[in-house]
């Protein structure tokens, strides 16, 4: 099993993400850079976080067209693996590989802080060591994390059952209070039809390690790996 | 009335908004694009009287449509409804 | 172009003194022409060349077994083993950010990030400390939306936490606020690299942004004679930072510096290409010769003086080894980032500039960079310093109701939550955010090794208004105190001096006593101040700004898992106290925000007893006896008990505090006595802390029992803590609301 995490120019969590996954969850992950469009053999690609191209435009809008970007569209088309991490899912959004986007948060202003989000689905390949219905710690960092989409797209990813993770309080009740950025239907984390592209506005890769506070990202990955081994031994 | 309000980026200031989507539209092939200047368009509905609002809406734009120190504006009055 | 001589009038208008003018002609033997006045007057600011403090500054400890770059450097070094150095610098940014808030506490960040990475160094934690006026001020809503937005949004896309500060509201800085920005970075030891240029024909890079009119001295360059012609779109602009730019400039120095091509950096700061040039060649006792039609520009027709002068963002002159010229432009182009070679190292000491194949500027180094005069300003008391310290205790009636101070005093925006200001900060870019924002200080954990560092800025200017040598000690203590709360030991000082006209004698009064204190606190624990700034000209409503030496302390903790955090964590724990309450008021925020006096003497510093109750504190965190540990401030002790019940991220808990005041009840509650810290225990681990106490001779206080969801003290007080907490958390975001606030840029 073997990651691999794309550095755009203005990536930030893309260091963290192969340290978090490599060197703390313990599962050989490699750097990818935009400008390469050999995947070198990965068999899940992660989008990160941060900013790329400053996102000065639209959040992703500039990251779509990166030569590495026809690479993970082939790669997503014959079933591979991808997963978006805030900016990350924004990058999916804008290229078309999930519906709906991400806009400006209700607040106006950057919110970063702990999130509680509800596993909706365990049936994925990137939850699939989760408990259906567990609420996970994660931390949330975005200015532009409010999921948009129009109604019958909603309807669809409601009704498809897209919607893997969504935030929720103490309790597991996707309250208006526990939304931190006005998102549709509370939604934090969605998947592609063909259930093998995802995007969550939440950092997995910033809760993996017990020191730093939080450690429920970590199944993210893990369910991945474990989901990876059962394919290659099928 | 219709007021359409046009906020860009003073001349001579630097915009990384319009730097990065310059070099987007190159990195895609359109390398005829130079100065490219991101800024904003507002547009609303305004009464009263016609005499005013010209002076109206200048006072909208200094007082905070548009940032004096780093942006410049200019706007438009049309019939209303009208974009 | 016009390059005949200038007259005085035209140097007196650059800021230059009559006296300082004719020195620097006698110095160069002529008569400068236009660009080159611009240049020195730029490098005899008093921003450049620190004319007004240089003398009082030499007064400070720089040295210590640890420090591996004092001050003089683009940032200062600490050791912390391990073949690693801790680098760090705080700066201010006030004026910028007053005229355009986003854009310059943005640049601000912007610029202190450079500082550290140009060393060498990849930044992972920043700080800062913020002064606003008083929320009655019409524009405070408008300058803390727009500082904020721009610290976060700066900070937040260059990818480096913003992990702790401080944010404080006073009156006295209604048309004047602060803005210090502070970085740390971690470098090998052996990799430091300096902005010290050498090597004869060495080439001069240039990387990064392109340069445009950019922050080019004001007023008095558009009363020069060259512009009398000219239109409205040559004034100078405000600096917009640029933190995708930043973010690869980041990535392509510390690649370079990977590489064995870089001589010397330094980043174009405040007066870009001229300083970086002229200080890098003075450091070396080299000459540099610059071309300016190779500069890259954003403008056309852009004058030497200009281009010399512009203070456009994010720009960083490097001097290579001759040979690696394509080396450097690969590494940059990898990064879709510039860099051109624009002149060389020669061996004339001097500074020769050309332009279209003139020569503007033929200038020697040594009085550019060292020969503006070190001026030992008069200095005297301001005349109402002995009245401000009169307090009499017996006008100031005792509260009615305990509960109902508290709760204010819990509300104060100088008290209150910085919740709402913090959440706008990404604190976990990185992966090394131990303890976010919230306890005493900041814990950043130091990848591949069992270390952490603990970060803290503090001032206290209300203290320092009544009376600045105790106040700055008392900034220096408290920043420390903090750091060894967190289980940390205080190894280095960056100080940030925020101060009025250096030319009025109080405000010299007022420096020179501050400078004073920051050596005696330094000196008594043995730490070394490694960096700082210096920020005069600091007056709102034609008044200096209160005195305000922010300092920030970097701590290390060997075992990152023995750091310590401000907040109760077990029900059942001790209570304790280290140290001694006095009866003391002066200067409180409690006498501020409640009874609306602003007197008396700022609380008694012994630095003695100070040195151990640090001790004492620092020993039983690493010992693993200790399970919170919170410095008394604002708001004294009941204060803190409040913090350390409801400011944790779990459900607050409560606590019983039994003993009685043996003083006046509200001094004991909310006095401010120094060199206090309270600690939750287990009980078990009492009879420890009671020998490490008496070993340092500390005097302990067990005042109660972490119990319940209730915070009793005596009689005195009974509330809910989910009541405080709410009045605590949600009192900032009160204050704000309503506020138009500006369009993030």
């Amino acid at each position: 099993m073997k990651f691999g995490v794309v550095t755009f120019p203005g990536s930030l969590d893309d260091a963290d993400t192969v340290y978090a996954v490599r060197d703390v969850v313990g599962i050989e992950t490699i750097p990818l850079w935009h400008k390469d469009r050999d995947l070198h053999g990965v068999d899940c690609i992660v989008l990160p976080g941060g900013f790329s191209y400053g996102d000065y435009l639209r959040s992703g809008a500039l990251a779509r067209f990166a030569p590495v970007m026809s690479s993970v569209v082939d790669f997503a088309a014959s079933g591979g693996l991808v997963i978006g991490l805030c900016n990350g899912f924004q990058i999916l959004c804008e290229a078309g590989l999930l519906p709906g986007a991400l806009v400006r948060n209700q607040s106006l202003t950057f919110v970063c802080g702990q999130a509680r989000v509800k596993v909706e689905r365990a049936d994925t390949p990137f939850t699939g060591l989760c408990q259906r219905g567990a609420v996970l710690r994660l931390p949330i960092k975005h200015g532009e994390g409010c999921f948009v989409a129009d109604e019958s797209t909603l309807r669809r990813l409601e009704d498809n059952r897209q919607v893997v993770v969504r935030y929720v309080d103490e309790g597991g009740a996707a309250t208006a209070g526990a939304n931190p950025n006005g998102s549709l239907n509370n939604i934090a984390g969605i998947i592609n039809e063909g259930g093998n592209v995802f995007g969550m506005m939440p950092h997995a890769e910033h809760a993996c390690e017990e020191l730093l506070g939080m450690k429920d990202g970590a199944l993210f990955f893990r369910s991945i790996e474990s989901w990876v081994g059962r394919e290659v031994r099928r | 009335m219709r007021a359409k309000v046009y906020v860009t980026p003073k001349a001579g200031v630097l915009d990384p908004a319009g730097k990065a989507t310059e070099r987007g539209l190159h990195a895609l092939g359109f390398g005829e694009v130079h100065d490219v200047r991101l800024g904003r368009y507002i547009t609303m509905e305004v009464d009263g009287d016609p005499t005013d609002v010209t002076a109206r809406l200048d006072d909208m734009c200094r007082q905070l449509l548009a940032n004096g120190v780093i942006e410049d504006y200019l706007f438009e009055i049309g019939e209303s409804g009208v974009e | 172009m016009n390059l005949s001589p200038v007259d005085e009038k035209t140097a007196l208008e650059h800021g230059l003194t009559a006296e300082e003018y004719a020195g620097f002609c006698e110095a160069i033997g002529r008569t400068p022409n236009l660009v080159e006045l611009g240049v020195v007057s730029v490098m005899w600011s008093e921003h450049c060349s620190y004319k007004s403090s240089r003398a009082v500054l030499r007064d400070l400890p720089k040295e210590g077994p640890r420090v591996v770059q004092g001050p003089g450097e683009n940032a200062g070094a600490v050791s912390i083993g391990d073949g690693l150095a801790a680098v760090f610098k705080i700066e201010s940014h006030n004026h910028p950010s007053y005229i355009e808030p986003y854009q310059g506490a943005a640049t601000g960040v912007g610029g202190i990030l450079r500082d550290v990475f140009t060393m060498g160094a990849r930044p992972i934690a920043n700080l800062n400390s913020l002064r606003f006026g008083s929320f009655d001020h019409p524009r405070t809503r408008y300058l803390v939306s727009g500082v904020v937005a721009g610290v976060g949004g700066y900070g937040n896309c260059v990818g480096v936490p913003t992990v702790g500060g401080e944010i404080y509201f006073d009156r006295g800085y209604n048309e004047n606020i602060l803005v210090n920005a502070f970085t740390l970075g971690i470098v090998r030891e052996n990799r430091i690299f300096r902005a010290k240029a050498s090597g004869i024909g060495n080439p001069v890079l240039y990387v990064g942004s392109k340069t445009g009119r950019d922050g080019i001295h004001g007023a008095s360059l558009l009363a020069s004679s060259e512009f009398d012609d000219e239109t409205e779109e040559k004034r100078p602009t405000v600096q917009v930072g640029d933190p995708f730019t930043e973010k690869l400039l980041i990535e392509a120095c510390l690649e370079l510096m990977e590489k064995d091509a870089v001589v010397a950096i330094q980043d174009m700061g405040a007066a870009g290409l001229t300083s970086s040039s002229v200080e890098m060649a003075d450091r070396g006792e080299v000459g540099i010769r610059i071309d300016l039609d190779l500069v890259p520009k954003r403008e056309e027709k852009m004058t030497p003086y200009e281009i010399l002068l512009s203070e456009s963002q994010e720009r960083m002159l490097i001097v290579a080894r001759a040979g690696a010229e394509e080396e450097v432009r690969e590494v940059f182009r990898k990064w879709d980032l510039d860099a051109v070679v624009i002149g060389e190292v020669t061996d004339d000491r001097r500074l020769r500039v050309f332009a279209g194949g003139v020569e503007v500027v033929d200038l020697p180094i040594a009085p550019l960079a060292h020969g503006a005069p070190v001026y030992e300003r008069r200095w005297a008391p301001p005349t109402r310093q002995a009245d401000m310290q009169r307090l009499s205790l017996t006008d100031v009636p005792v509260p009615g109701d305990y509960n109902v101070s508290l709760s204010r005093l819990l509300a104060s925006p100088n008290i209150a939550s910085r919740r709402w200001v913090f959440s706008q900060y990404d604190q976990y870019v990185g992966g090394n955010t131990v303890v976010r924002p919230g306890s005493d200080a900041a814990v950043v954990r130091v990848k591949g090794t069992e270390k952490a560092l603990a970060l803290s800025v503090d001032c206290n200017s209300r203290y320092c208004l009544l009376d600045p040598y105790v106040g700055a000690m008392t900034a220096v203590v408290e920043a420390a105190r903090n750091v060894v709360c967190a289980g940390a030991e205080p190894i280095g000082v960056t100080d940030c001096l925020n101060f009025g006209n250096p030319e009025k004698p109080e405000v010299m009064w007022q420096f020179r006593e501050a400078i004073k204190g920051i050596r005696d606190a330094c000196n008594a624990l043995s730490l070394p101040v490694v960096s700082g700034n210096v920020s005069f000209y600091n007056e709102t409503e034609g008044r200096p700004i209160p005195p305000t030496p922010t300092i920030a302390v970097v701590g290390l903790i060997e075992d990152v898992r023995h750091h310590c955090v401000q907040w109760f964590e077990n029900e059942g724990d001790l209570v304790v106290l280290l140290g001694r309450t006095r009866e003391e008021l002066g200067g409180s925020e409690y006498l501020a925000a409640l009874h609306g006096i602003v007197r008396g003497t700022p609380p008694w510093m012994d630095l003695a007893v100070e040195k151990a109750v640090q001790a004492a504190c620092l020993r039983a965190i690493r010992e693993g006896i200790v399970a919170s540990a919170h410095d008394l401030s604002e708001g004294g002790l009941a204060v803190a008990l409040a913090e350390s019940c409801i400011s944790g991220p779990d459900e607050p808990l409560g606590a019983e505090i039994e003993l009685e005041a043996s003083i006046r009840p509200d001094a004991w509650l909310f006095g401010e006595s120094q060199s206090r810290i309270l600690m939750s225990v287990r009980s078990r681990h009492l009879a420890r802390l009671r020998e490490i106490a008496a070993e340092q001779d500390v005097h302990l206080t067990v005042l109660g029992t972490v119990r319940g969801s209730r915070l009793r003290i005596g009689r005195l007080i009974d509330v809910d803590v989910h009541d405080l907490r709410d009045t605590w958390a949600s009192s900032l975001a009160n204050l704000m609301a309503g506020d138009p606030r500006p369009e993030a840029v």
